[in-house]
């Protein structure tokens, strides 16, 4: 069985986050970058069911600039056995990197995808639903357990309320949550080892996309700074405070 | 209490900017390793310290090691710690590849090691003695010995231990009283140890003692100590741990930091004699200790860096939070505003960014001297590295009692409550002037040994290279003050050799009365040369318009500082150097 996995490069999440002064977008200059922490968690349910025996072959697929493939190696050293970088400019929007994928996966024919349910930086939580339409495949979204049996993938859904198991016919599409495992830390032989794995650059004409832009960042704007608390001195002062300046009852 | 996070920026800077790292690589033949994957190396441990390591850190100074009836119990957490240490191969980064290593340069090693002690720098000691342990056996093992425990100590599936010390033989091992007595294919070692670091404890199936002692024919003082191998458990002949050797810790001493690390009374024979294995030669126990001195007492040096950058992050968090005194709109002032926190910082963070630039140099010199290319050039980096070695140890840990003191300064009386865990490092920060070699120790290397001995040759190269990095910073506009600092302070460097040179004739006790000073000097003239020079690579990138600019900007400053507030206890150490051995060795002993 071969699994394909996705991983996208984001800002690490010890870092504070900026905002460029002209409020165009998040100041990424000079900003340590990671590997997205719920495709870390991707990675390693794949290179789990490959030391179960279950996958023989994970291949792990980015889009982004060359700087991208620190975070294919990072996989790599995981455990993932060979890396594919598709490279464009910048971080194209879900969609574009949806069609990308999709064009991968048609070229490796992968019996499992697994993705991270959404990348820390822009928390859109699509490009694994539009991977599934447009490749036709069943998803399995929100993952808290994932059971491969047979031709089928048993997949338990971290849903509102609880959670919900769904059986999808492989091939198929699984994005990943939070609690699905705790990812390892790399160890250093691997790390050593993942420089010999092979990488392979594609671009996005020779998998025949033509990249559209399809939304428009109008403005990024820093949160609200917090202002500091207040004591009260009654429950009745609270109540009043809550009713006319929280405005919450 | 805030976690320690990897100065990744810095460490980077230093491995591309200050050792050329990519240059060393292929000097050693080493392909596929270069900064990049240093990078990738360093934040993989960054990760595992920060994660791991560091929770532990206070738990360990809280609940430390204890003895028990069946031996050492280390602090509940350290043993699954160091599981996951070990199974990513984490201890076998600069050893052979033949027994198991990753055969990394050890410039590479030092800055992961900083991680390590940073992290938790009780736990990381034992890491570290069992790479001692590895060094010993690798240079000077026979294969038999090397084939049983090497690749074991590699892989950190049994760690190693350090026996030097007795009750009467501490500075001075030719006191050593430790026997061993032939028996078969092996020997009978009694004795017992003191100050014996993690040794006992529960993480791994053997612990691997190396012990020095003496052989029955063996000549009176250091010319007669052998050393030896002894396994807390005896090996089957698969070279499996199986029966208890005869040796064991009797009690574990209470210390003022360091809690976590266990450090041992051994005792070796109680029932007629531990089984052990003579390693190399008869005789040459200490001439092999010294082959390990370079890197073990810089590894000292580099906890002096270590917990010295995680008391400045704390102090800095800190200072950010804190707030004290109200502006006229009402609002609060945090005290990283007030220009006396703001030194106490700044001295904090150009102290260890001097450590660091320092202790990356001198960690290099170790992969030059190894690697170079032709026997004169290979004695000329041995010769410098020799140089470096007693200033690192020396001058790093002495640094550090100083930043882990302002961190406390800093937090107030705040500081002085064990809460806020800023005290912590200062406790255990206090051992480092002492173990492997006092200051005192180092600084009569320094000034005996690696400077009287060759007549100041070493020293005045050094100077030399010094003069240079002042010269080129002259023709750098912005940078001429450092430059005309750096030009004096190695002047004052050059009198303070030629003032050691003509005073160790005419007397006896002037070498030993001015060591320190002279060390501390020369301690900070290395950290203001390098900082200089980072200063200098600093600005270059500016210019091209490489690197991380706000970093850069900081560095700049940083070295300023350095120059204005550190480098100039350069001349007062020489003052006091000028001074001599009279009031120090003049009154009689009564009268003290």
């Amino acid at each position: 069985m071969k699994i394909l996995v996705t991983v996208k490069r984001v800002i690490d999440y010890n870092v504070k986050v900026r905002v460029k002064s002209d409020n165009t977008n998040v100041d990424l200059a000079n900003v340590k970058m990671a590997l997205n922490p719920f495709c870390e968690i991707a990675v390693e349910e794949a290179v789990r069911l490959k030391e179960a025996g279950t996958a023989s072959e994970v291949v792990v697929v980015s889009v982004g600039p060359k700087a991208c493939q620190e975070q294919i190696r990072t996989a790599l050293a995981l455990g993932a056995d060979r890396g594919i970088q598709i490279e464009t400019e910048d971080m194209p929007e879900s969609l574009n990197v949806a069609k990308l994928l999709a064009k991968v996966v048609a070229e490796e024919q992968p019996d499992l995808v697994v993705m991270g349910k959404q990348a820390i930086d822009s928390d859109n939580n699509q490009t694994g639903q539009m991977l599934a339409a447009l490749t036709d495949m069943p998803q399995g979204t929100f993952a808290y357990k994932v059971n491969v049996e047979g031709e089928n993938v048993a997949v338990t859904r971290e849903v509102d309320g609880g959670l919900q198991t769904v059986a999808l016919k492989l091939p198929a599409i699984v994005t990943t949550d939070l609690r699905l495992n705790e990812p390892r830390y790399a160890a250093l032989p691997n790390i050593m080892k993942a420089k010999r794995k092979p990488l392979a650059v594609k671009t996005p004409e020779e998998l025949g996309v033509a990249l559209k832009e399809h939304t428009k960042l109008l403005k990024v704007t820093p949160p609200a700074e917090r202002s500091g608390g207040i004591k009260v001195s009654s429950v009745d002062e609270l109540v009043e405070k809550l009713k006319n300046e929280a405005k919450v009852l | 209490m805030t976690e320690y996070v990897h100065p990744y920026r810095d460490a980077e800077f230093l491995l591309s900017e200050i050792v050329d790292f990519d240059g060393l690589c292929v000097s050693a033949s080493l392909e596929d390793i270069n900064t990049e994957l240093a990078s990738v190396v360093l934040n993989e441990a960054g990760k595992l310290g920060s994660e791991v390591l560091s929770p532990l850190n206070v738990v360990g100074d809280t609940k430390g090691a204890k003895l028990e009836e069946h031996g050492v119990a280390e602090t509940e957490g350290f043993s699954d710690a160091y599981q996951q240490f070990i199974e990513n191969g984490w201890g076998g980064l600069t050893a052979d590849e033949e027994f198991g290593g990753q055969n990394l340069p050890n410039v590479l090693g030092t800055a992961v090691d900083e991680i390590w002690h940073s992290a938790n720098m009780a736990f990381a000691l034992c890491p570290m003695l069992t790479k001692g342990a590895i060094e010993a056996l690798t240079h000077h093992g026979s294969d038999e010995l090397k084939t049983q425990y090497l690749e074991k100590l590699v892989t950190g599936e049994w760690t190693g231990t350090m026996n030097l010390t007795e009750p009467d033989a501490g500075s001075d091992l030719a006191a050593i009283k430790s026997k061993a007595i032939p028996e078969g294919n092996h020997y009978l070692i009694t004795g017992q140890k003191i100050f014996i670091t993690w040794g006992d404890h529960q993480m791994t199936d053997n612990v691997v003692h190396l012990v020095l002692a003496r052989l029955p024919d063996a000549p009176a003082g250091v010319k007669g100590i052998s050393l030896f191998i002894v396994p807390k458990f005896k090996l089957d002949d698969q070279g499996n741990p199986a029966e208890l050797n005869d040796v064991s810790c009797v009690s574990l001493e209470h210390k003022l930091g360091i809690h976590g690390s266990p450090t041992c009374v051994m005792s070796f024979g109680d029932n007629g004699g531990a089984e052990g294995y003579l390693v190399g030669e008869a005789h040459k126990g200490l001439p092999y200790m010294f082959t390990m001195m370079n890197h073990a007492r810089q590894t000292v040096g580099l906890q002096g860096l270590s917990i010295s950058e995680r008391s400045y992050q704390q102090t800095v968090e800190y200072a950010k939070d804190r707030l004290q005194g109200t502006r006229k709109d009402g609002s609060r002032i945090p005290i990283i505003e007030f220009p006396d926190v703001r030194r106490m910082l700044m001295q904090m963070k150009a102290s260890t960014e001097a450590m660091r630039a320092f202790a990356y140099v001198a960690a290099a010199e170790i992969d030059h001297a190894n690697n170079a290319s032709d026997p004169s050039k290979a004695a000329q980096h041995h010769a410098r590295l020799e140089l470096y070695t007693p200033i690192v140890k020396g001058w790093l840990t002495e640094l550090a009692q100083e930043v882990t003191y302002l961190g406390i300064q800093v937090h107030g009386g705040m500081g002085y409550v064990e809460e806020t865990g800023v005290a912590q490092h200062y406790r255990d920060a206090r051992i480092l002037t002492i173990y492997e070699g006092t200051t005192g120790i180092q600084a009569l290397d320094l000034a005996g040994r690696k400077t009287l001995l060759n007549k100041g040759e070493h020293l005045a190269n050094l100077l030399d290279e010094m003069e240079l990095v002042a010269n080129e910073l002259n023709d750098q506009d912005s940078l001429k003050d450092l430059s005309v600092a750096l030009k004096t302070a190695v002047a004052t460097g050059r009198a303070a050799r030629a003032w050691l040179l003509e005073n160790a004739e005419t007397d006896k006790t002037a070498a030993g009365s001015v060591a320190y000073h002279f060390l501390m000097l020369f301690g900070f003239l290395c950290g203001g040369w390098t900082m200089a020079k980072s200063a200098s690579k600093a600005k270059a990138l500016l210019e091209k318009g490489e690197g991380d600019a706000e970093f850069l900007n900081a560095k700049i400053i940083t070295a300023q500082f350095y120059c204005e507030h550190l480098l100039p206890r350069v001349h007062s150490s020489f003052e006091t150097i000028k001074a001599g051995s009279t009031s120090i060795m003049a009154l009689n002993t009564e009268q003290f």
